[in-house]
């Protein structure tokens, strides 16, 4: 059932994009795109096994963009999703540097499946931080917020170190999804990437934290379960 | 049924224009698609009659050119001839000009030639130009030139990479420095903390990270090789000279993005031509080519010994290279390429820097402008400061420029404003208005424009026949626009009088403004744009529509 819903996102996802690229060889204005922030190994400090990915994909104009965005986290140990979600949305600049985006929202991690809807703004903010904000509202009513940062800082210019912060608030209990009121979780990120190719393949090496936070990790403690976890990652940052 | 109805007037047209010509010639040229091989690297490309750099086309002044072009493509094509004045209906614009030429067509171009000197030709349609399809003009005088040579060579410089064109937009749409590989890293942020101190270091970091822009955004595209007539540094093309002869060199700049400095260390280069049209002969030690701009210089090697042809991108990030040689095969020691990538500077941010020569920067707070209140300009460590206030300065760059350019050697290097007509082209009469055009563009989207509105958004430029219009180009980006329009001559401003030169490119350094002036003398509707390739395909062009003059109206409405 669930592997179905997802075939079905998923083939729906890229087959918006693939005729929208399609038509783009006609009218040079129209360009796509693939990225894979994270495409990643990690193993944790307690001997937790994950494959986790972030990315996102585009197809559209200077002035109207539909974004694909999912990030991942599979327990290989315990072969169970511990987030699986996945974002549509069209996007459009309101400023030199940002663009506002609105669109909908579907998590389907091997526990409970949401539906939300979603607006948010990403773009590039002075001193070059890269930042994605948004704002969710579930299908329960359950508003939550979410805050991405990231930073890349040039070594040598092949050589890219990439500090990375996460941060999800939550403006209602959901119990059901174990979410709690207030700050709910964070991760932040190490990772040291090498270009190999272009800018298309390169491999990194990184460490990862995340913890939840104040009712969140409560939650958590109360099921019995870790509310942090420490990784080494190994991965692949990729671009098409 | 409305392209028939063009051909059969087209036609009609040539039989009259063959009858009132003295001699017409016919050329033959092919679009293919061609492998360029640069030794290093080889790409699928298109080219002309089975290779890339296509011929030279020999035409004569006064003879009626009649240029057949064979589209062996799968995609549209078409062909511009750049810099000839010409009716609009030849000019090759796909949409502006003509429908193009679609794949098995023929289509027959005839172009009275009413003028001499140094041309080139390039497809119009999509990324085939970038993707290789070049070749150059050579147009023989009708009267001796004023100058002498002995021999010449056609000098075509390209900026060969190994993506397609469509591919390198894409990749800039997504990731603007995508192909920028000069950027500053943490090793220059440690080397200019121990120059400048941490403190004036990180400030400076901070100006340019507050407008998140980067002085490193010379060359948006890097990663190429740099091409002479088709050969890469490695593979050597070779001129060959005997001592004392003088060697006239028609270099012409066919690259899509790159600006070249081009020098030939031991030979003092006399520049005889601009644009096409002679120049008061002007000594030079090294000249920046903007893209598709060209020069004619005139060298005289004493020695017998091979001699280097050095083009270094402006941006430092490539090169061409090639020989003169006294034989073949002998190679010409190649010039130690200099690393000194220049970095843009706040000058080259349009700040009014007019009054910078006492160089007190911490008087000039009060007089920003675009927002940059609250910088700290006495900590500006990044900038050249040995530059600012000199009187040789180049005009035609920002006081304070970091592009401004120096010749290897110390001596001479050629400024626009060296450049004077040999003989005036037009009479010299006052401008009947002015027509502002701000080249604008925001880097971190590659979008480029003028007046801030894309070309697909833009009404076109309405123009009078018989009018003469003086434009004024504003540079409000961080990149030099070489800005081209067709069909008609711009005279560039260089305080000159009647002997501004006349030229078909005019290249607009950042921070600055730029004055040119148009007879307009040609009917019809008429490309203008940016000729770096990605900026003119995303959005910094116009339509030129030329209102009234000599009834065209037969064929406008037949190719319509």
């Amino acid at each position: 059932m669930k592997t179905l819903t997802l075939a079905a996102i998923g083939g729906g996802v890229l087959s918006t994009i693939l005729s929208f690229s399609f038509t783009a060889k006609a009218d040079n204005h129209i360009f796509y795109g693939i990225q894979m922030e994270q495409f990643e190994y990690r193993s944790g400090d307690e001997g937790e096994n994950l494959f986790v990915w972030d990315g996102d994909a585009f197809v559209g104009t200077d002035e109207l963009k539909l974004r694909w965005q999912g990030e991942g986290e599979r327990d290989l140990k315990n072969d169970l999703y511990e987030n699986f979600e996945n974002r549509l949305v069209l996007q459009t600049p309101i400023s030199d540097f940002f663009d506002a985006k609105a669109g909908i929202r579907l998590d389907t991690p091997s526990t409970t499946d949401r539906w939300y809807g979603t607006v948010g703004i990403m773009g590039l903010a002075p001193q070059w931080f890269e930042v994605d904000a948004d704002l969710f509202v579930s299908e329960t009513g359950d508003g939550s917020a979410r805050l991405d940062v990231e930073y890349e800082g040039l070594l040598t210019n092949r050589l890219i170190l990439t500090p990375s912060l996460e941060l999800n608030a939550a403006f209602s209990d959901d119990r059901e999804i174990e979410v709690g009121r207030g700050f709910s979780s964070a991760e932040i990120g190490l990772r040291l990437s090498y270009d190999l190719i272009d800018r298309a393949v390169a491999p990194y090496i990184g460490v990862a934290y995340e913890r939840k936070l104040g009712k969140t990790a409560d939650f958590a403690k109360d099921d019995g379960e870790d509310y942090e976890a420490t990784y080494l990652v190994t991965g692949l940052r990729l671009l098409f | 049924m409305n392209k028939f109805l063009g051909s059969a007037l087209l036609g009609a047209l040539s039989v009259i224009a063959v009858s009132s010509v003295a001699n017409a010639a016919t050329y033959d040229l092919s679009v293919d698609y061609v492998t360029i091989d640069t030794g290093e690297m080889k790409t699928k490309a298109i080219g002309y009659n089975g290779s890339s750099p296509g011929p030279t086309l020999r035409l004569r002044e006064g003879e009626e050119a009649v240029i057949n072009v064979t589209n062996n493509l799968d995609e549209s094509t078409s062909i511009h001839w750049h810099g000839l004045i010409l009716p609009y209906q030849m000019d090759g614009v796909p949409e502006i000009s003509f429908p193009g030429i679609a794949p098995g067509e023929t289509f027959t171009y005839r172009i009275p030639v009413s003028q001499s000197g140094t041309y080139w030709f390039h497809s119009h349609s999509g990324f085939q130009e970038p993707d290789g399809a070049y070749g150059s003009i050579i147009i023989e005088p009708k009267k001796r030139e004023p100058f002498k040579f002995d021999r010449e060579y056609v000098v075509v410089l390209k900026d060969k990479h190994p993506h397609s064109g469509a591919r390198i937009l894409r990749n800039l749409k997504m990731m603007p420095d995508y192909y920028n590989r000069n950027q500053r890293t943490l090793g220059d942020f440690i080397s200019d903390v121990s120059e400048n101190g941490f403190g004036a270091t990180l400030s400076e970091r901070g100006d340019w990270g507050s407008m998140r822009m980067m002085p490193t955004d010379i060359e948006d595209v890097q990663g190429f090789v740099g091409l002479i007539n088709g050969k890469s540094p490695e593979q050597n093309w070779t001129g060959l000279f005997k001592a004392n002869e003088r060697v006239r060199l028609r270099f012409i700049n066919a690259s899509a993005m790159t600006y070249f400095d081009v020098r030939i260390p031991g030979l003092e280069m006399t520049v005889v031509q601009a644009d096409g049209n002679n120049v008061q002969p002007v000594k030079v030690d090294e000249f920046r080519i903007s893209v598709a701009e060209t020069y004619d210089v005139i060298v005289q090697p004493t020695a017998e010994k091979p001699y280097a042809i050095m083009a270094e991108s402006m941006g430092r990030s490539g090169y061409a290279f090639g020989s003169l040689s006294p034989q073949e095969g002998l190679k010409a020691e190649m010039p130690a390429r200099r690393m000194d990538a220049p970095l843009l500077t706040m000058a080259d941010m349009g700040m009014d820097h007019g009054s910078m020569a006492g160089m007190d920067h911490s008087s000039m707070g009060s007089g920003n402008e675009n927002g940059m209140a609250g910088m700290d300009h006495s900590n500006m460590a990044g900038m050249d400061h040995s530059q600012m206030g000199m009187s040789k300065d180049d005009p035609f760059y920002a006081a304070g420029s970091g592009l401004t350019p120096k010749a290897a050697n110390g001596g001479k290097f050629l400024s626009y404003a060296d450049l004077k007509a040999q003989k005036p082209l037009y009479p010299e009469r006052p401008a009947t208005r002015e027509i502002e055009l701000r080249l604008t563009g925001n880097m971190e989207r590659y979008t480029w424009s003028i007046n801030g509105v894309k070309y697909e958004d833009a009404e076109p430029i309405r123009l009078k026949y018989g009018e003469r219009v003086r434009f004024k180009f504003v540079n409000e980006t961080m990149m030099s626009h070489p800005m081209h329009l067709h069909g008609m001559w711009s005279i560039l401003d260089t305080g000159n009088g009647k002997w501004d030169p006349v030229k078909h490119t005019i290249n607009i350094n950042p921070g600055m403004t730029v004055y040119s002036e148009t007879e307009v003398d040609a009917p019809g509707q008429w490309a203008f744009h940016c000729h770096l390739s990605y900026h003119m395909a995303s959005g910094m062009f116009r339509k030129v529509v030329v209102e009234g003059g000599p009834a065209v109206a037969a064929l406008e409405n037949g190719v319509q």
